[in-house]
């Protein structure tokens, strides 16, 4: 086997999202360069959805909220709150949004000709993890990563952070939109009218002294840029979490406005100090300047180089690697284009060993790779990540889903990925003509004799095609 | 019909000549006693799982999110949440307790650190990549295999390790018939990660369908969303966990996780859907576990508490020491665990925390030394490094 075929199998699976049939033969005439190709200034692919932006969607959830709230304070004839139809309709399109968001996007990931663009877009939505895991966000984490995270990856990084940490879908995440400044006149508006009217507390509802949430602040800091070893302290999410305040979207009484505002009356006023640099008072762009600081800061390369060289190499990086992409970031100021081929021209990036064991989103993208299928039943894709602990859009907390062996081999994902295995070998397997050729289609030189030893031995096809997919070569990139 | 799934070859090639069965029966403490760790991430806020309501600092700090007269008196001081009905009902039975201001080591205040520290056990972040329960199985494991479990598709840290440890989640069971399953083992013979981890799976995945008390969380709901739902498949998986844990031989130590409990804005409600949840778990673990509750001590901890005041959102934000329970049919009644050391301001860590009047490891390392009788050595050296300053706190059993 020449080298070129080495290198050509670990483009489609390592760099990309698994083979698809006939990609590791495209691959091998320049592997370097057909991944270098799938580089693009303009950003990576968008996936299908009904076409809404996130301030369309954000307008109809607010517009079901007070319509749910109006049904249920009016009682219906018999005494008992009658939910509006109209309510019941509103939710069930929330519902078929968001599913229909999830099936274009897996689809996008299975039939792309451009699997490493499509890594790289996956690796910065992660990074910027906005989950599905609050009502509100459900339906506004698919245009989100459209919006926000896709056409800036290839970007500057300074770029990509202010469009994802000031897009709706994550103020309303990290809970910035309701965080206010204590000084400033919004919050003494409202402590006024408090003291004025001196009525009774209700137990129930919890008492609203206007002021901070310093959410956002901290996770911007802690897991989008410099990192918690990035030298901060609590007294810089807190001032960070200042500066931040007046950033919000906006609700009904914002007439004629949509999506992110920013309120001068909530934002708490005077200068700022955030790690040792002083920002002088005023608006929005206190936190403007903020974020563009921490985006040159060279603790954010160092911190997001390592996490980039964890995910496409190994669980444990070689330092060479981590070191080339800090180098490469910082003299093209976080230049992500110019971090991406600096990626692919490392030599530790191509080590014939597999270091990457893959997660189930990889898994069940790239068997609807090698078998050259676009998943159609959204129901099939959701049961198969749901059990295998990785609910489409919905990471258990900000720091998104984990990138290392550890959480997800587990035995009884192990099981659950050969049950899935079995089920999509019994559907797809009697299609397949010769499955030992599908073997070297979608692994190439990187299939074991042993491998392709019990694949030409499987009793049917169906098996056959489920051996493929729990090979141990195709569960790692 | 009844085909064995697997061959004796298989067990033979995960090491387990006849799982969970394989055990020296001179081992110092009996086999029936078994130890889960729930871990509640997010960082619950232990003031609302058992408030100080006879502090007198509680209601000035907490505002309206302070518990009004439905809280479930526990003493002349706490006062669990409402949502907390099962832990209330055992605590008037002497089989809950509470630790209202315990917190691990960590002081950073970020979730991924503290929960790292929480559950491997270290002294400081990123110190070891095992988890602490996984080196007590170890541990113990030199008198006797002993088995471990988690429940939920992913692995916990706290049990990622040395030790061989089973996950089981909810879902359709293995097809027994297929071939599959064996010639898998064969081509995972010499693969390091994926042999041992399949072997283990296939026969935790019989044990399941053979004990049948997993049936209801696997065939039933499953893991949907909801306050109610979430609810239901937390009681199903305390139900399918005392399941694994009564079977003849099945593990004596378990973990499962929650997630969901960083409530940074409108607290009351969202943390009233998680402890509803907590509680349905532990529900379905006292009453899947009958008899065998007797031999059991449960032990649910979260990463940090939160902020003593409220936020400006109707939240809290991340802070220091939180409440831990204890629970179980093995507990001596008794009072609070450890000390409180009140909300008065000058009491408060930082001007901003419960104060961390007890380290989690003391807690931790008591009840493995004097339920599972580990040895101090090993719980001062391996399973909590470097905590020969840390003194097991005796007499919770």
């Amino acid at each position: 086997m020449s080298q070129k075929d080495i290198e050509a199998a670990i483009a489609a699976t390592r760099f990309g999202l698994g083979a698809r049939p006939g990609e590791i033969a495209e691959a091998a005439r320049d592997p370097r360069g057909y991944l270098k190709g799938q580089i693009r200034r303009d950003g990576a692919d968008l996936f299908k959805t009904d076409g809404e932006t996130a301030n369309q969607r954000l307008a109809e959830f607010q517009a079901y909220r007070r319509e749910r709230a109006m049904a249920r304070s009016a009682p219906a004839s018999d005494g008992k709150p009658e939910e509006d139809s109209a309510v019941r309709a509103a939710r069930q399109f929330i519902r078929q949004n968001a599913a229909g968001d999830i099936l274009g996007r897996v689809q996008l990931a299975a039939v792309t000709d451009a699997g490493f663009r499509e890594r790289w877009a996956l690796f910065w939505a992660n990074h910027f993890t906005v989950s599905a895991s609050k009502v509100q966000t459900a339906t506004l984490v698919g245009p989100y990563e459209n919006e926000a995270i896709r056409p800036h990856v290839f970007g500057r990084f300074a770029d990509l952070l202010g469009a994802a940490e000031t897009h709706p879908a994550m103020l309303l995440y990290l809970d910035q939109v309701q965080s206010v400044g204590p000084n400033s006149q919004a919050a003494q508006f409202q402590r006024r009218g408090a003291a004025r009217r001196q009525a009774p507390r209700n137990e129930a509802r919890p008492r609203r002294d206007p002021g901070l949430n310093e959410n956002l602040a901290r996770e911007i800091l802690e897991l989008h840029t410099v990192g918690v070893d990035g030298g901060y302290a609590q007294a810089d999410v807190t001032e960070f979490a200042r500066a931040l305040t007046g950033l919000s979207i906006a609700g009904p009484r914002d007439a004629g406005v949509e999506g992110v505002v920013f309120r001068g009356q909530a934002h708490e006023p005077g200068e700022r100090t955030v790690m040792g640099v002083r920002y002088a008072a005023g608006g929005k762009e206190q936190a403007g300047s903020v974020l563009a600081d921490l985006a040159a800061r060279p603790q954010t390369a160092r911190f997001v180089c390592a996490k980039l060289a964890r995910h496409f190499v190994a669980d444990d990086p070689p330092p060479a690697l981590v070191t080339r992409l800090e180098k490469a970031w910082i003299s093209t100021h976080g230049d992500l284009a110019r971090v991406a081929e600096t990626l692919v021209d490392a030599p530790e990036a191509w080590a014939a060993q597999p270091a990457k064991f893959k997660t189930p989103y990889e898994f069940v993208v790239s068997s609807y790779r090698a078998l050259g299928q676009e998943p159609r039943d959204l129901g099939q894709v959701n049961a198969a990540l749901n059990g295998l602990g990785q609910r489409p859009f919905g990471a258990p907390s900000p720091k998104g889903w984990p990138d290392e062996a550890g959480p997800w081999a587990a035995s009884d994902a192990l099981v659950k990925r050969m049950q899935f295995a079995q089920a999509l070998g019994a559907v797809a397997g009697p299609q397949v003509q010769d499955p030992v050729a599908l073997a070297d289609q979608t692994l190439g030189v990187r299939l074991s004799p042993a491998s392709a030893k019990a694949i030409s031995r499987a009793e049917s096809r169906a098996e056959a095609v489920a051996l493929l997919l729990m090979t141990p070569e195709f569960q790692r990139r | 019909m009844n085909a064995p799934l697997l061959s004796r070859r298989a067990f033979a090639a995960a090491g387990l000549a006849l799982p969970f069965l394989a055990r020296v029966a001179d081992a110092a403490v009996p086999a029936n006693r078994k130890f889960v760790v729930i871990i509640c991430r997010g960082g619950m806020d232990g003031l609302s799982v058992a408030a100080p309501v006879g502090d007198p600092d509680y209601r000035p700090l907490r505002g309206g999110l302070a518990l009004g007269d439905a809280a479930l008196k526990l003493d002349g001081t706490f006062a669990l949440n409402p949502a907390l009905p099962t832990v209330h009902r055992l605590a008037q039975a002497g089989q809950a307790r509470i630790a209202p201001a315990v917190a691990t080591p960590d002081r950073a205040r970020s979730h991924f650190e503290a929960q790292d520290v929480l559950e491997t056990g270290a002294a400081g972040v990123y110190a070891t990549t095992s988890g602490w329960l996984n080196r007590s199985a170890q541990a113990m494991s030199a008198a006797g295999r002993v088995e471990a479990i988690s429940v939920g598709p992913t692995a916990p840290l706290i049990l990622r390790g040395p030790a061989p440890a089973a996950s089981w989640s909810p879902g359709r069971s293995v097809d027994a018939t297929a071939r599959l399953p064996s010639l898998l083992q064969d081509l995972y013979k010499d693969d390091p990660l994926l042999g041992p981890a399949l072997a283990r799976g296939l026969v935790t995945e019989t044990m399941a369908r053979e004990s049948g008390a997993a049936g209801d969380a696997m065939t039933g709901g499953g893991m949907r969303r909801g306050a109610a739902q979430g609810a239901e498949a937390a009681r199903a998986l305390g139900e399918a966990l005392a399941g694994f844990l009564k079977a003849p031989g099945g593990p004596q130590l378990a973990a499962v996780s929650l997630d969901g409990f960083d409530t940074h804005a409108n607290q009351a409600g969202v943390l009233t859907a998680r402890l509803t949840a907590l509680d349905a778990l532990v529900d379905g673990l006292h009453t899947g576990l009958g008899p065998a509750w007797n031999d059991t001590v449960v032990l649910a901890v979260t990463e940090f508490g939160r902020t003593a005041r409220v936020n400006g959102t109707g939240g809290t934000d991340h802070g220091t020491a939180s409440t831990a329970l204890l629970l179980g049919g093995a507990l001596k009644p008794g009072g609070i665990v450890g000390d409180w050391p009140t909300l008065r301001r000058q009491a408060l860590f930082e001007d901003r925390d419960v104060y961390p009047a007890l380290d989690l490891r003391a807690l931790e390392k008591g009840l493995l030394a004097e339920y599972l009788g580990m040895d101090r050595r090993a719980l001062d050296t391996t399973v909590f490094p470097d905590s020969a300053g840390v003194r097991p706190l005796t007499g919770l059993v």
